[in-house]
């Protein structure tokens, strides 16, 4: 089925992105269930995924109201090809090891936490709306993905040497969470450079008990907030669009 | 159900033979008086054995059964069904967890079930050793198995063994949530394209069969029938419920306008139930012995997950020791 044509204000992307974020991520997060290294991580990972999957119908359907063209959530999610997508280039990265997972999720969930928080007092109501239930939900991430950052960091030498490894693969790809939004909408989201410090106090509380190291500042990748992305985002929307792909039309 | 294999025999070690005959008696009288048996109350070593194989066969299900649905979460074919099918799949892994805690109220802990299941002693039901081809599945295996799963679970709500009545509770609920969410996805299946609909007859040509065989083998040749049912551990026999889901999944399949794939399916007038043809135990016992399609690829998974996460269990326990070393050593200096 052919791809839809975004009419793309400033607003429409900004929600994308973050709607984006969050489906990749649950994507990625949900490919754990069934193989997690404990049932209980099973059902967390399972549970946080879902909390993710909500966060982007709710942003979506927005979304799809403020373009007003017609189209509805599974539109954006199964009817965009990669260079459409607005995502940060980490969420999309392969699932990796548990370390992995772990440290991604707690990456963004430092930066999403003051990020909703802000949001929550956007004079759009309906942003405001969306932030109120995503904040509760990755205050449970955050906490959630904390605690295996230090047993992982604590636990063993393996553990520690995986953790220290997840850390310095996905550290690079932190930055771009920060991006700054188009000026014009600017007062109806959070300025991302100011959550910074939180992101960087939240980093040194868990490392400190984890006995991780902050990387040193470096060089930051980025692409994915214009749609320019990894090789990865191609193969995971070929699985994830491939029934609304192959049967166009059809209700599911 | 899930915990068809019950046609294995009970090997009683030769120190059990011996029973207390007075507790016996008292015990029995209990269970006849439908009192619920709780974890601290004596219990015959048969009836420990029984429970314990019967609830950790039922976990080992759940648990292999998040498998063939976990094949569809990344391809399901809109946010709507992701959602509902990723809640499922967590919903059985939660059933899991709920029946190996009931497992382990009889002595036997969750690693030690665990193991019997990944070294391939342990059984679980046969119905996910099917591969899921197509999302009809999806549809076909929420309303098909989860609805016979119902069927002999709402039973086990009043069995004799107080956690594991408890635990089906509330695995009921979901599981009847599971089957109605099914049915609702071949119905959309069933009135949309011609594609769609032949994808929806498609699977229930697959499934349907496998579906009467979660059952379990046909009464006379099921070995622990008789003294489960004195005991209160089973209510019904498995030809009772195999015949009581033919008889509510007929009319459900006739409203989709699909065809059950069984020429000598009919209603019989005299006796008001749907009849159906030969069972093919060839296949059932085969799918049991390992032989059924996926048998070595859902082992293999279960293998893998459990041996990828070893360092993240050891870890966790590494940690949890070292804090509890930390904790000391603060105590001990503040004294
Ligand atoms: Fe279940
Ligand atoms: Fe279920």
């Amino acid at each position: 089925m052919t791809s839809i044509a975004v009419a793309a204000s400033p607003l429409v992307e900004a929600l994308l992105a973050r709607a984006d974020d969050a489906l990749v991520h649950a994507h990625r997060l949900s490919e754990w269930c069934g193989h997690a290294p404990m049932l209980e991580e099973d059902l967390a990972l399972a549970n946080v995924a879902l909390d993710l999957l909500g966060q982007a119908r709710s942003l979506y359907q927005y979304a799809a109201e403020v373009e007003g063209a017609g189209h509805g959530e599974d539109d954006l999610a199964y009817r965009r090809d990669a260079p459409q997508f607005r995502n940060a280039l980490i969420f999309e990265l392969p699932r990796g090891d548990f370390a992995e997972t772990i440290a991604r999720l707690f990456f963004s969930s430092a930066v999403m936490l003051p990020w909703w928080q802000a949001a929550m007092t956007s004079p759009d109501a309906r942003i405001a709306a969306i932030a109120a239930k995503a904040e509760k939900e990755i205050t449970y991430h955050l906490r959630h993905a904390g605690e295996w950052m230090i047993r992982l960091g604590d636990g063993t030498d393996e553990s520690h040497a995986r953790m220290a490894a997840a850390v310095a693969k996905l550290w690079p790809y932190t930055g771009e969470l920060f991006a700054a939004e188009h000026e014009t909408i600017a007062a109806l989201l959070p300025d991302a450079a100011a959550l910074r410090p939180a992101f960087e106090a939240t980093v040194a509380r868990v490392f400190a008990e984890a006995g991780l190291e902050r990387p040193r500042a470096g060089w930051m990748q980025k692409g994915g907030r214009r749609g320019v992305h990894t090789e990865h985002l191609g193969h995971m929307l070929a699985v994830m669009q491939h029934l609304q792909r192959a049967y166009p039309g059809a209700v599911w | 159900m899930y915990t068809q294999a019950l046609n294995q025999k009970d090997v009683a070690p030769a120190t059990a033979s011996a029973e207390d005959p007075e507790r016996l008696a008292r015990f029995e009288a209990r269970v006849a008086a439908e009192d619920k048996i709780e974890p601290n109350d004596w219990m015959p070593e048969a009836y420990r054995r029984t429970l314990t194989r019967q609830i950790s066969q039922h976990a080992h299900s759940e648990i292999v059964g998040m498998l063939p649905e976990g094949n569809w979460i990344t391809r399901a074919p809109s946010l709507r069904r992701k959602a509902a099918l990723l809640a499922k799949v967590q919903d059985e892994g939660g059933h899991g967890l709920y029946l190996y805690a009931a497992a382990e109220t009889l002595g036997t802990s969750r690693e030690a079930l665990v193991e019997q299941l990944l070294s391939g002693r342990a059984k679980y039901s046969s119905i996910f050793n099917y591969p899921t081809l197509t999302w009809a599945d999806i549809g076909a295996i929420g309303w098909l198995v989860d609805g016979a799963a119902i069927m002999n679970q709402i039973p086990l709500c009043r069995t004799s063994y107080g956690p594991y009545a408890r635990a089906m509770v509330r695995v009921c609920k979901e599981e009847s949530f599971h089957q109605r969410q099914g049915y609702e996805i071949m119905l959309t299946l069933a009135r949309g394209t011609a594609e769609q609909k032949a994808m929806a007859q498609d699977a229930l040509d697959r499934w349907w069969w496998p579906a009467l065989m979660m059952f379990g083998p046909p009464d006379g040749e099921s070995a622990h029938t008789d003294q489960s049912m004195r005991w209160k551990i089973k209510r019904f026999t498995n030809d009772a419920l195999r015949q009581q889901f033919v008889d509510a999944t007929v009319p459900q399949g006739h409203f989709l306008q699909l065809t059950f794939p069984d020429p000598e399916l009919r209603f019989d007038e005299a006796s008001g139930h749907w009849q159906y043809g030969a069972i093919d135990w060839e296949e059932f016992r085969q799918v049991l012995a390992g032989n059924g399609p996926c048998n070595r690829e859902r082992l293999e998974a279960r293998r893998k997950a459990h041996a990828e996460g070893a360092w993240v269990r050891e870890a966790a326990l590494a940690h949890a020791a070292k804090r509890r070393a930390r904790r000391a050593a603060e105590r001990q200096a503040a004294e």
